[in-house]
């Protein structure tokens, strides 16, 4: 499941379909989970009336969330030692988001292999919704 | 968030998976997990964020017998100046700007974490719809030995206005 340092190069990418058309449902099944119950996430009539918002629109931590699964899936189960991003625009109902990781550098420290990652996460607009880096521990 | 006892619980690790939609099977089948490296399942990595589920102050979490600022009958339930994020949200004027993590190790069912924070830096910066506010948040996670075993790094902004881009809940 682990990447090797000799099987990476700086330069690889990846990317995955985080999701295709995000559903109410997904962002309410969120904030269950999470115990975020912002009602800007989950209460349409409250985002719309009394917080003027077109509607509502997924906590930033789904998103982080679901643009972490494309780093575990690449640099395997438990192998993150840093990860964090900033949130630069906002997902609503019925986005389809795509995120990209690439390798920045592979690093040996104190005998052990590290790969550092930049990761993005846009919108079928090609808009940038979140943007962060992660590190990685590698097999030798 | 400020929490004494976050019981790390594989239910609630499945339905974090599942609301995130990652379908690994680590993250909720107990004998797949046990023939893996990791050897047993452990937590997506934004996991710990479900800690909000043991704050008892916490405020995005309707309280038994509280006004709760969501609709009811009307749009809100508390007058707008009641609310107001903290890091994680609020009416429209809090916003989630960045989260950061840095794990010393992940976490397994059985763990049960307790959590400090302290406040971190804060700026101003001028936005599209007005001045915005960033205040950074700095938690640690520790387990049940004391051993640090998260540390997350949040920015949280106050914007005057609802914002059309920046910033997220």
């Amino acid at each position: 499941m682990a990447v090797s340092a000799k099987g990476l190069s700086v330069g690889d990418s990846r990317d995955m379909v985080l999701v295709d058309d995000l559903t109410r449902t997904q962002i309410v099944q969120y904030a269950g989970a999470s115990g975020d119950y912002n009602p800007l996430h989950t209460d349409d009539k409250f985002a719309k009336e009394a917080a003027g918002y077109p509607g509502v629109f997924a906590h930033g931590m789904l998103t982080m969330g679901m643009t972490g699964r494309l780093l575990t899936d690449w640099m395997g189960d438990g192998r993150l030692t840093k990860y964090g991003v900033r949130f630069s625009k906002q997902v609503w109902p019925g986005d389809t988001l795509t995120a990209t990781a690439s390798v920045d550098a592979i690093r040996e420290v104190d005998g052990e292999w590290f790969a550092d990652l930049s990761v993005m996460t846009l919108n079928q607009d090609g808009d940038m919704v979140v943007k962060g880096t992660a590190t990685a521990r590698l097999d030798p | 968030m400020a929490v004494d006892r976050f019981p790390i619980e594989t239910g609630h690790i499945m339905m974090f998976a599942r609301s995130i939609g990652d379908p690994n099977p680590i993250y909720a089948d107990e004998d797949y997990a046990a023939g893996t490296e990791v050897g047993g399942v452990i937590a997506p990595p934004t996991f710990v964020q479900a800690s909000a589920q043991y704050d008892p102050d916490y405020i995005l979490r309707p309280k038994i017998g509280e006004p709760w600022f969501g609709s009811g009958r009307e749009a809100t339930g508390v007058r707008r100046e009641r609310s107001g994020g903290r890091g994680g949200g609020g009416m429209g004027s809090g916003l989630h700007a960045e989260q950061h993590f840095e794990y010393h190790r992940h976490l397994r069912p059985g763990d049960v974490l307790s959590a400090t924070t302290r406040a971190g830096d804060s700026w101003e910066r001028d936005g599209r719809s007005g001045k915005l506010r960033f205040s950074e948040t700095i938690t640690e996670y520790r387990d049940q030995n004391g051993e640090l075993v998260i540390t997350a790094r949040g920015v949280g902004v106050m914007t005057e206005g609802p914002t059309a881009q920046k910033g997220d809940g």
